[in-house]
């Protein structure tokens, strides 16, 4: 089997400083991929330079594209664009930052069916009814504002909106960040039945580690820009061998 | 007026003018950056128009401006006299005589030929402003035809008022490639924009933006493949010509609510009149 | 189907002065297909340390352990993933599930990532949760809120959904009532039946001298503590 990312010996500096460095991984189809580390630890900036929103100074992103493995930092900026809304996703930490606040909930999951060419107004809408479904949003919704959801509302319509072209792989920066744990429950439980549905690979980043636990069936584990650790996620969480996993695993609040 | 110089201008702006007008229409539909100069009216009445005309001129043309059609209006006046004084260029009304016609709003409804040379004033050359305000990413939308947003503005309309509402300044791809705005003249226009056999050149001054539309440029109106693209006017016949063929301005009468719908295009219209009393004598 | 041979593991507390913990030395074992082994010795003896090994919860530090035809000492984790969603099945002593979701889809998820179609799955976890003793009405919700025995009885049934050709039980009849630990006893049974290696852990010593063929005791493996 092809992996779907090969990340080899990826590094960003910012100027003496290390964003991440030396990082290499594989991501096999159907995989989801947990990235922890305090604030600072580089994981923002790897999941950045990977999505292609940051250019690395070193390494390659090896992406199984529809004509073979590529490597997406060497392709052009249109190219990488086209990847980004067909076979990519990327959900912001912030809903505000992944929708289109002042367009209609449907223009929002519609915006990518008609970024590749969609041009038909009712099958379109009729594709935005389907995934407001998916994503536990009434139908009747459809023609409001994001302005007028709630904070777990937004962010399962930021899902909706990026996983509507069906793409192969998800970028997720803190998706759960920032919402109450009941709402967070909902969304993780949503995003697992999508990622199994569909198929889907998956990298989080995270720093909550009951996240990863439910999300992610691997785990790194980044500090001061390193990858410390990695390996199985329930592994690394309850035979952590790195002695800043072990004190990051035994500083968690039991509830 | 020899105080001025030709066409009010000195020759090192009409020069960089040129220039850009020259990459404009190299690039048709893309939007270029030009050192907008002040001109002797506020910005908002025609700055950008004035200019890119100012560049065109020569002294044998024959200038018609006009304001949503008309030539006699304030705008058109005032501009037509501009140039009469500045650049003592010989005027008309009539749009089949004209080299050089500037227009803000409309397409005359006379077909254009080659040699011609339409100048439009346009507020807001940026056909994705309302949707995105940042100038850095419209510009690399463009740059990478990112447009899929040009059709969430398409379908809010639908969305919202069960048809594209948009009637003026409805944007349209060039060439297959750049999506422009066709400055604001109503949608009725937008099939004269394409194949037409005259230059066409679109002037933003205080946007300090030119672009253009070469003879013969494929130009066509986004839409959906079930709510197409159409060309509407006011459903009546003009009241002084009676032409059906033609964009029609509502006019109110009176303060009972009393109107009447006549041409826009006032050339037009006084040429059809003036064809049907001749025939009656 | 299941082989461990001359398995070794130890903890380093890194941030407890370094501290090395040897917890298992020269372990070694085998289960047939359907055949079930008991592990028996002392609480703390590595009885639970063995089996999270096996499953891959702890990293080996050295020798095999072979599930199938995976050498789980040394697999990469997708290998270990796979191995988990087809092959190895684990009944923990711990029910872990994403909060809010209904009990009888927690119990019908390895059948789904399996890609068993939605009804069948749900049909099959239904029958378990029947069997089981879970009313119902509990169905719907989420077991985060069961008491003890009833999240015992859900987390038995989700490990029993699959028929995995090896499983491993921790003291799958602990804190069970005589009917329903009746029940996981014939579901072990049916498991053997139907050819399955099984690894376990019974205080219960009716219940191991019912299902067990074969004991192992663990405290064999127990390194020599330096004091």
């Amino acid at each position: 089997m092809t992996p779907l990312l090969q990340v080899k010996s990826l590094t960003k500096r910012y100027g003496p400083r290390i964003g991440c460095a030396d990082v290499s991984f594989d991501l096999y189809p159907g995989e989801v991929m947990g990235i922890v580390g305090e604030s600072g630890s580089g994981k923002s900036t790897l999941l950045g330079c990977l999505a292609g929103h940051m250019s690395p100074d070193e390494g390659q992103v090896i992406f199984d594209t529809a004509t073979g493995p590529r490597d997406t930092l060497r392709m052009t900026e249109p190219e990488r664009r086209m990847l980004s809304r067909t076979d990519w996703a990327y959900v912001h930490q912030n809903p505000r930052d992944g929708l289109r606040m002042g367009v209609s909930a449907g223009g929002n999951v519609g915006e990518r069916l008609m970024a590749v060419g969609n041009r038909h107004y009712g099958r379109i809408r009729e594709t935005a009814t389907d995934w407001l479904g998916r994503v536990e949003i009434a139908a009747d919704r459809i023609d409001d504002r994001p302005s007028a959801f709630s904070g777990g509302m937004q962010q399962r319509l930021q899902i909706a909106r990026n996983l509507v072209t069906g793409p192969r792989l998800v970028f997720m920066d803190e998706p759960t960040g920032g919402l109450d744990v009941s709402v967070q429950a909902r969304l993780l439980d949503l995003l697992r039945g999508l990622v199994r549905e569909m198929g889907l690979s998956a990298i989080i980043v995270t720093h909550d580690l009951a996240v990863v636990r439910l999300l992610a069936d691997r785990l790194m584990v980044m500090k001061s820009g390193h990858v410390i650790e990695a390996g199985l996620t329930d592994q690394v969480l309850d035979d952590p061998q790195h002695g800043y996993t072990q004190l990051l695993v035994s500083s968690v609040l039991q509830v | 007026m020899e105080d001025y110089n030709f066409a009010y201008l000195d020759e090192q702006t009409k020069r960089m003018i040129r220039r850009a007008l020259m990459k404009a229409v190299a690039i048709p539909g893309y939007q270029v950056p030009f050192a907008s100069r002040e001109m002797p009216m506020p910005y908002g009445w025609g700055t950008g128009g004035v200019q890119v005309t100012a560049a065109c001129l020569t002294p044998e043309d024959q200038l018609k401006v006009i304001d949503q059609g008309a030539d006699d209006t304030t705008n058109a006046v005032s501009i037509r006299k501009f140039f009469q004084r500045t650049a003592g260029v010989a005027v008309t009304e009539a749009t089949a005589e004209a080299t050089v016609i500037q227009t803000r709003h409309r397409i005359p409804e006379t077909p254009l030929t080659e040699g011609q040379i339409l100048v439009y004033q346009v507020p807001i050359p940026e056909p994705l402003r309302f949707l995105e305000p940042r100038e850095v990413e419209t510009r690399r939308m463009h740059a990478l035809e990112d447009y899929g947003l040009m059709h969430v503005k398409l379908y809010e309309d639908i969305a919202k008022h069960g048809e594209i509402a948009t009637s003026y300044a409805y944007p349209v791809k060039v060439e297959g490639r750049y999506v422009m705005d066709p400055s604001p003249i109503p949608k009725f226009d937008n099939p004269k924009l394409g194949g037409n056999a005259a230059l066409q050149l679109f002037g933003a001054g205080r946007e300090q933006r030119i672009y253009a539309l070469p003879p013969y440029t494929q130009v066509v109106s986004l839409d959906f493949e079930d709510h197409p693209f159409v060309a509407s006017k006011a459903d009546h016949p003009c009241a002084l010509c009676g032409a059906t063929d033609s964009y029609l301005d509502e006019v109110i009468v009176d303060d009972e609510g009393g109107r009447m719908f006549v041409c826009s295009d006032t050339d037009y219209c006084t040429g059809r009149q003036q064809a049907w009393t001749e025939d009656a004598a | 189907m299941i082989t461990v041979e001359n398995l070794c593991k130890s903890f380093t507390l890194h941030n407890q002065g370094g501290t090395v913990i040897p917890v298992m030395e020269g372990a070694a074992l085998h289960v047939a297909p359907g055949e079930c082994l008991g592990l028996v010795g002392a609480s703390g003896a590595g009885k639970s340390t063995l089996m999270r090994m096996i499953y891959g919860n702890y990293l080996a530090g050295s020798g095999r352990i072979i599930v199938g035809d995976l050498d789980v000492a040394r697999a990469q984790p997708r290998e270990i993933i796979a191995l988990r969603r087809r092959t190895l099945g684990y009944v923990s002593q711990f029910l872990r599930v994403v909060p809010r979701v209904p009990t009888l889809d927690v119990v019908a998820e390895p059948l789904l990532a399996l890609g068993v179609d939605g009804g069948a799955a749900r049909e099959r976890a239904a029958g378990l949760l029947s069997r089981l003793n879970i009313p119902e009405r509990l169905w719907a919700l989420s077991p985060t809120t069961f008491s003890g025995g009833e999240q015992q009885r859900v987390n038995i049934a989700r490990g029993f959904a699959h028929d995995y050709p090896a499983l491993l039980l921790d003291e799958p009849t602990a804190s069970l009532d005589a009917a329903n630990r009746e029940t996981v006893l014939r579901l072990i049974e049916e498991a053997k039946g139907r050819g399955a290696a099984i690894l376990g852990i019974f205080h219960d010593e009716g219940a191991r001298g019912r299902v067990c063929d074969r004991l192992v005791d663990v405290t064999g493996f127990t390194p020599a503590r330096v004091a």
